[in-house]
């Protein structure tokens, strides 16, 4: 019971960051139809620059308290992201808006590996250790006859993803940019005749979806106490994986979809090796998601909350 | 710039339609490299089991427009397929294999190669099924996952039975040969002794031709029309009585059988075979080749596909002792410099030439401007 509790919580704060990132992905596909495969890559520059600041702080300020670090890191990794995002989108998928599909999905993967391969460039192939932004010892709770535990980050990036969900659910259903987002993914010409700028909600969506990846960023290197280029592959493509689970292109999804995975993951590695009789170990956690993304493919390709369906050539 | 630019395809083109031409050069360049020891011999073979392996990759992404992030998937089907029957492994660990064969695992690569064929075929219809249906961008990532699971599968699959080494990969994989002889022993003409790579290297390039005149025939065939068909409106393809579920499934099947041959040969060429050598950027460096050389244009993917396996060398052997003089050490090594223009190249060649570096000469199957409801991407 113990061990099926604690797995529920690393699910929980798997799942977090997965919906962090997957809101990124689903606010641009609604709009564009167009997985941004970099996404992941931001998350890492995120990552990277946060990692920078606070070394910087730190020699200025040699003993800054966690909290301090965390808004630097902040403070770094949040404009860094929205430029980089914001650029991308500029110079390598509005050119491209009226190409058959197949070319803005090329150039995005091939920005991908130019930003990891930068990265590596600039911060080295080695990860680096990311300073402990919370107290270490974890609250316990006891279970029965064992205990559950969950570290101050962890409550940390549950805590921030809920209230930039939140207030993420706000700016889309209540001001004037959340509906015009909301017009322009539901039929961008008739949005631009009302008088939408549909250049300018694309830019705002990229932007604010950069924001989302760079406090994952942020988190995902305290939480593993490390940073390097290529860290953002996998959670982006599980992400990804998070929004197609949720419905593709709905926000509330991406959220469904993000914590849904992240307890299928944690149980799933957790339990797999009993399920196979020890064939299969923990070592197989990533299969999970992509097993996830092919049963959702075949037998609801719309998602849990998903209105599109998927059938446009 | 634009109209030089033209020329030179131009010249290009008329260069290499000469087959008799292109095809003399195939198979005298070896013979000159050969002086020069073996790392350029070995190069010219990964270069040409690259050409394979983007013809296979075109087929799916170039005539078909299905985008498969996962390709280096088939081709570690087939080089484990070939390394299992034809190392002394499954006979190291399991002892009833090696009673049933005394004598050693000793299978010949040219009756394995239309085995490894039909498994990654197999595979590619396998995966294929499920998600063929779904839009395009879902079955990049599905098979982008499809290519990591593969690859987690082989990495892990050492215990509690050792079927692949796990990491450590497999080793000692027989080379090709017929009866006693091996490509391992050379080839001895009397006035002239062919080297081991040169073997390989001459075997990759009769199998290239096949493909190659297999490749024509299936553009020019009442399938390849239909893969067009489907490439460019899938909806009026559908209209016009093609059985595109099928016709894709072929197209996905075929390709993943090509990967699969290349796989094997790829396993007898270098006797080593580990996880590794199977990522995502294998998947992307192939993708890569066949954009730049010039999506569903057979002539510019064999181009883009030489170009990009050669560039590593070139890098190596150009770049890094240029930057030795420049500024007196390496500041980016040749691997980092050729995944950035890898990189480079996939966007650059999307945004400013979509046709690849060597297009089509007339593009009579292609629309050039996508129809205005499609263009505005998001009218229901």
């Amino acid at each position: 019971m113990d061990i099926f509790l604690q797995q529920i919580v690393n699910g929980v704060v798997l799942g977090s960051v997965y919906a962090l990132i997957a809101l990124g992905y689903t606010m641009v596909y609604g709009i564009l139809q167009l997985i941004n495969f970099a996404h992941g890559d931001v998350l890492m520059v995120g990552a990277l620059t946060g990692l920078m600041a606070i070394k910087a702080l730190q020699s200025f300020v040699p003993d800054a308290p966690g909290w301090m670090m965390l808004m630097v890191a902040l403070a770094a990794a949040i404009p860094t992201c929205v430029a980089l995002n914001v650029t991308i989108e500029r110079l390598a998928y509005r050119p491209l808006r009226n190409a058959p599909r197949l070319a803005p999905l090329i150039t995005a993967i091939g920005l991908s590996i130019v930003i990891q391969t930068v990265a590596m460039i600039i911060f080295g192939r080695n990860p680096e250790q990311v300073p402990r932004l919370m107290p270490a010892e974890p609250f316990m709770f006891p279970v029965g006859e064992g205990e559950v535990l969950i570290t101050a980050t962890q409550v940390l990036i549950i805590a921030m993803a809920v209230a930039l969900m939140a207030a993420l659910v706000i700016l889309v259903e209540k001001t004037k940019l959340g509906r015009a987002m909301r017009a322009t993914a539901e039929n961008p010409k008739v949005a631009g005749l009302m008088g939408v700028d549909s250049n300018r909600v694309i830019v705002a969506t990229f932007a604010i979806g950069a924001a989302l990846a760079a406090v994952a960023g942020v988190l995902v290197a305290s939480n593993y106490g490390q940073a390097h280029y290529s860290m953002g592959f996998m959670p982006g493509l599980k992400a990804f994986i998070a929004a197609v689970l949720g419905g593709i292109g709905n926000i509330y999804g991406a959220m469904v979809g993000g914590l849904v995975l992240g307890l299928v993951e944690s149980l799933g590695a957790g339990y797999i090796g009993d399920l196979t009789g020890e064939v299969l170990g923990s070592n197989y956690q990533d299969i999970f998601a992509f097993v996830v993304l092919i049963i959702v493919l075949v037998f609801k390709p719309s998602g849990i909350m998903g209105e599109r369906v998927a059938d446009r050539a | 710039m634009n109209a030089m630019m033209n020329q030179m395809t131009d010249a290009m083109t008329k260069a290499f339609s000469n087959k008799w031409l292109v095809l003399a050069v195939a198979i005298v360049v070896p013979m000159l490299l050969s002086n020069f020891g073996n790392s350029g011999l070995r190069a010219l073979a990964m270069a040409i089991l690259f050409v394979m392996l983007a013809l296979g990759l075109n087929i799916v992404v170039g005539m078909a427009g299905l985008l498969d992030l996962g390709y280096i998937a088939f081709f570690a089907l087939g080089a484990y397929t070939y390394a299992l029957v034809a190392s002394p492994h499954l006979i190291e660990n399991f002892e009833w294999i090696a009673a049933m064969f005394p004598m050693g695992l000793h299978a010949n690569l040219f009756l394995m190669l239309p085995v490894c064929a039909l498994i990654a075929g197999i595979f590619g219809v396998l995966l294929g099924a499920p998600t063929l249906k779904l839009r395009g961008d879902y079955l990049a990532i599905v098979t982008l996952g499809f290519g990591e699971i593969i690859r987690i599968f082989m990495n892990n699959m050492n215990t509690p039975v050792n079927i692949t080494n796990g990491p450590k990969g497999m080793t000692l994989i027989e080379p090709p040969g017929i009866g006693d002889w091996h490509f391992g022993m050379g080839l001895d003409l009397g006035f002239y002794t062919i080297q081991p790579l040169m073997l390989y290297y001459y075997l990759f390039l009769i199998l290239t031709i096949v493909i190659v005149y297999v490749n024509y025939n299936l553009a020019q065939s009442r399938i390849g029309r239909a893969w067009v068909a489907i490439r460019e409106d899938e909806i009026a393809a559908k209209a016009m009585g093609i059985n595109t579920r099928n016709l894709k499934l072929l197209a996905f099947g075929m390709g993943a059988s090509f990967g699969g041959v290349s796989g094997a040969l790829f396993a007898s060429l270098q006797g080593f075979i580990s996880p590794e050598s199977f990522t995502l950027n294998e998947s992307i460096a192939i993708l890569a080749m066949v954009v730049l050389g010039g999506i569903g244009h057979i002539p510019g993917v064999i181009f883009g596909a030489i170009m990009l396996a050669v560039l590593p060398e070139v890098l190596r052997h150009g770049v890094e002792p240029l930057q030795m003089k420049m500024f007196g050490k390496v500041l980016m090594d040749a691997e980092i410099l050729r995944q950035l223009l890898y990189g480079l190249a996939m966007v650059l060649v999307m945004l400013y030439k979509p046709k690849g570096l060597w297009p089509k000469p007339q593009n009579e199957d292609t629309i050039t401007q996508a129809p205005p409801v499609l263009a505005a991407g998001g009218a229901k």
